[in-house]
Parts: structure tokens; sequence; C-alpha cells
């Protein structure tokens, strides 16, 4: 026993039996999120039901000074979730219910714990949806990503998890409930926007006990076109060419010969044979105008030198498109026996040479990388693949996905677009960012987090987040549940 | 004025007050005890890039610069910022979060921020978020920055996302008997495919039930007429809607929403939001002269002659209300339940108060 005793009785008595877990045996489950290369053990995983259970929990680990780690369904990609060395794991997935839906304020007030899909699913009668659409959407909780302001295929014109998010009730590192926000639209509205404060914090504020969701109406028409391309470079140019016409696609997406490869392999896409490049060009909107701009953009995509173009038959052939594009991750990880997602933005213009250096350094390394990512916002998912088995790959894949993200930083980007920093890419930070401005985000965190309790170790390059390494797919692609994107 | 001189002044001043356009005088107006800094001294774009969707300009900068900038190439500031042709300033823009009709569409100054440098109350130059349209490193004080009323740091420069400007736009004049009528005439659009750039409403006389909504669409010349059509046969048959028009000269009359014309020059004007379901409570507040409803009833800009009233009634409702115009010791109206958790921000950015208090 790490802590004292009387820690895990207090623990004990907020959550009884089977809700507390110390066991070793028990604690296997937590020790990783889906950046799977990373380990470390919590010294207790506790499982509330209540938001009073979660307040009183963060008050104990506060009074005993012990570091704790919210967690959802454990899918973050960069470290985010994994627990802190001899701390508390508090999983929040029991704290799942919508509590009310407003449809005619296209509002719905959920618990950290609901998974995202599960929302649209439950508005759709409405007519209404929840805009923001990872690719682990049927898994992942609106808690963990509001923690990390996660995005989707639509986030150019939707915006991210952030910008649907209209109200929130936490509670901070030292057990202070804040509510802030409002059902308006405006959110906020008056004064410093507290919510952009706390989305996308990666749980450094504290815990979202209560979150009011912003609903969209789902738009009555989508209009989905492929482009197959000969070079990786043209499919970068239509998105260019699409952007320079002035429409406002839903979604951009462009895959690469690699991963076209094994999104063939494991799903039977039907994508245009022999590509070394396909787009995926969304509309959605209002029929009348979606047929015209439609049409518009088909005139575009064919002067852009695709040698295969094909529009979506139907809802069905639609569907087909997105199953290559969503489960393309997965399948390149069938691949290979191990594999790190990077995440870094570059402007739009500069994703030609992006890929360029990328697909140099993979050369350089001798180290595959597949890439598939949102063109239309600029944001780059390169997948390195590796033998974690193969003493050294690791870390050299780890060095390889550092010069990938210097050089999205060198051309005008970021370190991530909707990942997370984590621990994962907490090193590169300073590359991003100046010593005064990382200055003034620890200076915020500590006034927020007196005791520096609230998932310390990540986001931030300062501290320690000891962790072990192994290698492996996350367990839920093996079963095939969810896939990267 | 340039970056230097602003970080001398903090650092040199007991407090400051940074002042733009002077467009909402209530947040800018002279306090004895703060230095003004004048930030239209510190103008320009910094950079465009129109196939980024960005633009990046020094605080100073006045909207009508950056709108005129974004329209030459057929783009807009879809957060539809206030006072445009007033003077208003990016930074003061984004200090009191004041975006206009527009927003209903793809939401407001928050949605549409994506890189900050700011003036610490220490005088450093911080830079938070970036300038591609897609981050997630850092925490993200752009949007905190967002209605923060200069008092937690002095913007020197903002990077915006953009997007393309629709075609051409129409507007219809609906006219209905009460403002509930027109409240649940939004509540039945809430879930149609209709694409509205703006839906406004507001009642003819303060002592009258007759209230008139305008709803605009914006897109391409060829599917407009049909729109148009398809939304008019549509509000006859599911609301009370009692006449509908279309507005010949649409144009001039957004731009009298976005100065505001409505209010006739009253000297207190107030910035409220509302859940649209608190939009009739706040409706019957004695102390409104006027008020307009924007995006579908999700906002409110009002006018009234007694602001500590207001401010009781705000408290009430525990609503927020932010003064623009008039005299007033709070800038903030009502309960501020979040102050907590801002003030441990404020000492964070602010440790030897050169802003003024929340
Ligand atoms: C196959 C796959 C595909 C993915 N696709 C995408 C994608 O398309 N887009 C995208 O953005 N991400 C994607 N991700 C990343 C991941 O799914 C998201 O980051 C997601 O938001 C994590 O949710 P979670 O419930 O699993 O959170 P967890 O991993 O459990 O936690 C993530 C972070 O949230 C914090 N947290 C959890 N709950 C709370 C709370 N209530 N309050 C405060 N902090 C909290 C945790 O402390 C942690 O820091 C993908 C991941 C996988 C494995």
């Amino acid at each position: 026993m790490t802590h004292p005793e009387t820690f895990y009785q207090q623990l004990q008595e907020i959550c009884p039996g089977r809700r507390t877990l110390t066991r070793h045996v028990d604690l296997l489950p937590y020790e990783s999120d889906a950046l799977v290369a990373f380990s470390t053990k919590p010294a207790a995983v506790v499982l509330p039901e209540t938001e009073e259970e979660v307040v009183a929990i963060v008050k104990v680990c506060h009074a005993a000074g012990v570091p704790f780690v919210a967690r959802g369904s454990g899918t973050s990609l960069s470290g985010g979730s994994m627990p802190i060395k001899d701390g508390v794991v508090i999983a929040l997935n029991r704290l799942n219910k919508i509590l009310a839906v407003d449809p005619q304020q296209r509002t719905a007030i959920v618990q950290p714990g609901v998974i995202n899909l599960k929302i649209s699913t439950a508005v759709k009668q409405y007519g209404l949806y929840y805009a923001p659409d990872p690719s682990s959407q049927s898994i992942c909780t609106i808690g963990g990503n509001i923690a990390f302001n996660s995005g989707g295929a639509h986030c150019l014109k939707y915006g991210m998890t952030s910008n649907h998010i209209l109200a929130l009730k936490v509670v901070l590192p030292d057990g202070e409930i804040v509510e802030f926000g409002s059902e308006s639209t405006e959110g906020m509205g008056v004064g410093p926007d507290l919510i952009g404060l706390f989305v996308g914090s990666e749980g450094l504020f504290g815990i979202a006990l209560k979150i009011t969701v912003r609903l969209l109406p789902i738009p009555e028409q989508y209009k989905t076109v492929l482009a197959a391309y000969d070079t990786l470079e043209k499919a970068g140019d239509a998105v260019s060419a699409v952007v320079a016409s002035g429409l406002l696609p839903g979604a951009m997406e462009i895959m690469d010969k690699m991963a076209l490869k094994a999104a063939e392999a494991a799903v039977k896409t039907g994508y245009p044979a022999g590509a070394e490049a396909l787009l995926i060009v969304e509309l959605e909107g209002e029929k009348e105008q979606v047929e015209r701009e439609f049409a518009e953009l088909v005139n575009v995509i064919e002067g852009t030198g695709a040698y295969a173009v094909e529009v979506a038959r139907d809802e069905a052939h639609r569907g087909k498109i997105w199953k290559g594009r969503k489960g393309a991750f997965s399948s390149v990880g069938r691949l290979s026996p191990d594999y790190i997602v990077q995440d870094g933005v570059v402007p739009r213009s500069q994703l030609g040479k992006a890929l360029a250096e990328i697909e140099a350094a993979s050369k350089r390394y001798g180290l595959g990388v597949a890439n598939v990512f949102h063109a239309g916002d600029g944001n780059l998912h390169p997948l390195i693949m590796y033998d974690g088995r193969i003493e050294g790959q690791l870390e050299q894949a780890e060095k390889l996905a550092g010069e990938i993200l210097a050089t999205c930083i060198k051309l005008g980007g970021t370190l991530t677009g909707e990942h997370g920093i984590g621990v994962e890419k907490r090193d590169y930070m300073p590359l991003l960012f100046g010593e005064t401005d990382l200055d003034v985000m620890d200076n915020i965190r500590n006034q927020i987090d007196t005791k520096g309790i609230a998932n310390p170790g990540k986001k931030l390059p300062t501290g320690e987040a000891p962790a072990l390494k192994m290698h492996g797919m996350h367990p839920l692609e093996k079963a095939g549940i969810i896939s990267r994107e | 004025m340039t970056i230097e001189e602003i970080q001398e002044l903090i650092r040199s001043s007991t407090q400051v007050v940074a002042v733009g356009g002077k467009t909402k005088p209530a947040l800018s107006q002279a306090v004895d005890t703060a230095t003004p800094i004048d930030m239209t001294a510190l103008t320009g774009i910094v950079e465009y890039e129109p196939d980024e969707y960005t633009i990046t300009a020094k605080a100073g900068t006045r909207l009508k610069t950056l709108a005129d900038a974004v329209a030459a190439n057929q783009q807009y500031l879809p957060f539809d910022p206030l006072f445009v042709q007033d003077g208003a300033t990016i930074g003061g823009t984004v200090a009191a979060n004041t975006g206009g009709s527009g927003r209903f569409r793809y939401g407001g100054l928050r949605d549409f921020i994506l890189g900050i440098y700011f003036v610490d109350g220490s005088g450093n130059l911080v830079r938070g978020g970036g300038k591609v349209v897609k981050n997630a490193s850092g925490f993200d004080l752009p949007k905190f920055m967002v209605g923060s009323l200069g008092r937690y740091g002095i913007l020197t420069e903002v990077t915006l996302k953009v997007f393309p400007k629709p075609a051409e736009y129409r507007t219809l004049e609906i006219t209905f008997g009460s403002l509930e009528d027109a409240l649940n005439g939004t509540f039945a659009l809430a879930n149609q495919p209709f694409e509205m750039d703006a839906l406004d409403f507001r009642r003819v006389q303060r002592d009258g039930r007759e209230t008139t909504m305008w709803i605009r669409l914006g897109g391409l010349h060829e599917s407009l007429p049909g729109r148009i059509g398809r939304l008019t046969r549509w509000l006859k048959e599911h609301t009370e809607s009692q006449s509908i028009q279309e507005l010949t000269f649409e144009q001039t009359f957004w731009d009298g929403i976005n100065q505001t014309e409505w209010a006739h020059g009253a000297q207190n004007l107030v910035k409220i939001p509302v859940a649209p379901r608190q939009l009739q409570a706040l409706d019957r507040c004695d102390s409104i002269t006027r008020a307009h409803y924007y995006a579908a009833g999700n906002g409110a800009l009002v006018t009234a002659d007694d602001l500590e009233r207001l401010s009781e009634t705000l408290t009430g409702l525990n609503l927020n209300g932010l003064v623009l115009r008039g005299e007033s010791d709070q800038a903030i109206l009502g309960k501020k339940g979040w102050i907590g958790l801002a003030n441990r921000v404020k000492t964070a950015l602010d440790p030897h108060h050169k802003f003024l208090a929340i």
C-alpha cells in the first residue's frame, strides 16, 4: 500500500465494495489508454455513480495530496488518461445519463460518461444531432471529448467540441464546484470565456460533472464525391481548388496509397484501383442549395486531373465510401504490429510540402508511414508503423514522430489538431510556445490546481510522468469496435 | 503606440485601460485611477491568407478595414461583429464579445478566434493559440480572451477564421400577433432544414404585442428563389405568422441592425445572452425600454432607463448583461456565479491589478 490505510478507507466509504479497486489484477485494464506504448500503475481505481461521489473523491485526494486522473473510455491517443503513478483513477463511465433534451431550444444536458454517439442517437427522433464526430464516437465519452477538444471529419465548417459546449458544471482540483455558461447558444456570452478555457485543458483544471451541449438540425441532404489521383500532390492541389471556388464543404479527406491498400484489404472499399491518393469531399445542407453547389463541386474536381471521379449514388454508397475512410487506420494497424498516430496541423497550402518531408523522413528511418488526413483543415494523421519487439524500434518511431512534429511547426502549423498533448507531445511544447507563454499557462494551472494533483505530468512540459513501455493494438481496435482516424 | 510602449505603460502605471474605437464607451470610459492606452494607433492587417481562411490583424485595426479586405476575396467574418460602420476595432470586439445577428449561422467570435498576442499584467507579451484553423495545443487562451473586457490582458494581435461569403442574400419580414407566437415560430423552425443566416425579432412597440421577425437566407443566386418560396410556404403553414413579405433593401436593413439603429441612440445599451425559454420573462422586465432579439432568441440587445434595476432583474433570472453604453459602476450586470474561477485566472495573468477588476 502506497498511501496510509485511512486514504483507501475513505475511498471505500465513498465507493463501497467493488467500486474501489486496489488489487493488481483489477488495476491492469486501467494502466494505459490508447497510446498503448505507455503504461503506469495507479494506487486505486474508483467507479463513482453520482456527481456527489466524484466531488467527495476529489476532496479526499486533495486533502491527502494524492494525484488523480479522470477517465472516460480510455481512448486518448496521447496518454491523457494514463494513470499517474500511485494516483487515483476516477472512472466516470457510470455517470452516463442524458439528463434532459430540449428539442425546441436545441440543447441537451448530459453527464460526462455519456458516449458521444449516444447523444445523436437519442435526439434523432427530433431531427437533431450532435455535430462533433471523432471516429471513436461509438466508444469515447463527452468528458474525454471536452478534455481534448476532440474533433472529427467535419471541423472546418462546424468546429470542434468546444464550439458545441454551452455550459459546464465542474469540480476544481480542490473540490470547489463551479458552474458557468448558459442554455443560450452564446454559452458564456458575457465575461471571459471559461468554457473555452476549460475545454481542451486535458483534465488539468478538474472534472466536468454536467455538460450542456448544442444540437443541430440534421442536414436535409448530403452529397459526396470521391476522386482518385496518380500523385498525392494533385489531390492536395484539388483541395486548394475546391477552397478557391468559394464552396464550404463539410468534409475534405485524403488517404494515401499505403492507407488505401490497407483499407481495401480490410473492408473491400470498392475505391478506384491503383490510386496514389484519394480525395473525399462532402457537401451538406438544404437540398436546393446543395444540388447546385454539388454540380459546381464536381466541375471543379473534374478540372483537377483526377483519373476517376465517383459520385455517391445513395446513402448506402455514401456509407461505404466513409467506411473505408473511417476504418483506414485500424486496417493499417493490421499490417504492422505497432503504430503511433501523429496529429500535427499545417496551413492547407503547405500540405504538399509536409507530405513530401514526411515521406523523406520515413525513408531515412526505414519505417513505413501511412497518411490519412483531414485535408480541409490541414490536420495530418501520419501513422508510423514499427515493431515493438525489435529492440530500439519504438525509440526510432518516436524520433521520427518528433521530426514530423517539428516539420509541422516549421511550416507554420501546430503540434496537435485534436488528439491533445498528453504525455506524448508534452516535451515538444517548447518548439511551439516561448518560455513566457508556457510560464503563463503554468501560472494559470497553479492558481486553479494549487497542489498540482489534477492529471500532473500531462500537457505542460513540467514535472515527470514516469511510464513503462509496451506494444500492441488497443484491445478495442483488435476487437474491431473502433478505429483510429 | 507600439507593443513595447504598451508593455512599458503597463509596467510603469498603477492601472491602465485599453481604449479602442469607443463604440462601447461603457467599457473604455476614463477611470480616474487608470492610464488610457490608445489602441487605435496599433493597426494593420499582418497577414491575410484567403486560401487558408485566416486573417491576422493588430488589435487596433478597424473592423471596416478587415471586412473590406476579406470582402475583396468574396469572404466574410461569419460572427458578424457589431458597430462596423461606427469604427469598432477588432481588439475591442473580441474583448467585449460583440457578435451580431449573423452569428446565428456558424457561431460567435469564440468560434472564429484562432490565435492572439496579449500583454499581461506584468508587461509580458504572451502568445496563445496559432494561425491554423484547427489547434488543440496549450490552453485555449484565445477563447478565454473573448469577453475578457481587457481585464486580463491587453490584446495586441488577433488571428481569425473567415469563411467564403454567400453569393447573395434575401430577407423575409414576418409579422406575428405576439412575442409568444414569434417565439413559437422559432421553436417550430428548430429542427427544420432551412439554413438561415440570421433570425431576429422584436416587438414593434414596447407597449404593444405585435412582433416582427426577419429571416435572412444566403446562398447561390439560382437556389435562393426556390428556398425563399419554400420557407415562405412553410411559415404560412406551420406558424401563426400574419404577413410575410420580402425586404427590398435587405443589406441596408441589416446594416441598420449592425449599428443598433432600433435603439435610437438611447443612453444605455446592454447585451444579454438569454436562452429562448427565458426570453419572455426577460421581455417582461419593466426597466427595459426597447429590446431586439437575435439568433432565434438566444441573445438580446436592450435599452434600459435604470441599469441598477435591470441588474436586479437579471440576478433574479440568473442572467448576465454587459453594459455597452451608459453609466454603471459594474460593466457586467447580474450575478457572476463564475467569478471565483475567473479570478483565479486573473491572479495568474494580472497579479498586480494593472487592469480593472471585472
Ligand atoms: C481508434 C481511435 C480513433 C480516434 N479518432 C479520433 C478522432 O477522429 N478525432 C479525435 O479528436 N480524437 C480521436 N481519438 C482520440 C480519442 O478518442 C479522443 O481523444 C476522445 O475524446 C477520448 O475520449 P475518452 O472517453 O476515451 O477519454 P479518456 O481517454 O478516458 O480521457 C481523455 C482525457 O480526458 C480526461 N477526462 C475524461 N473525462 C473527463 C471529465 N469528465 N472531465 C475532465 N477531464 C476528463 C482524462 O483525464 C484524459 O486526460 C481516437 C482514438 C482512437 C483510439
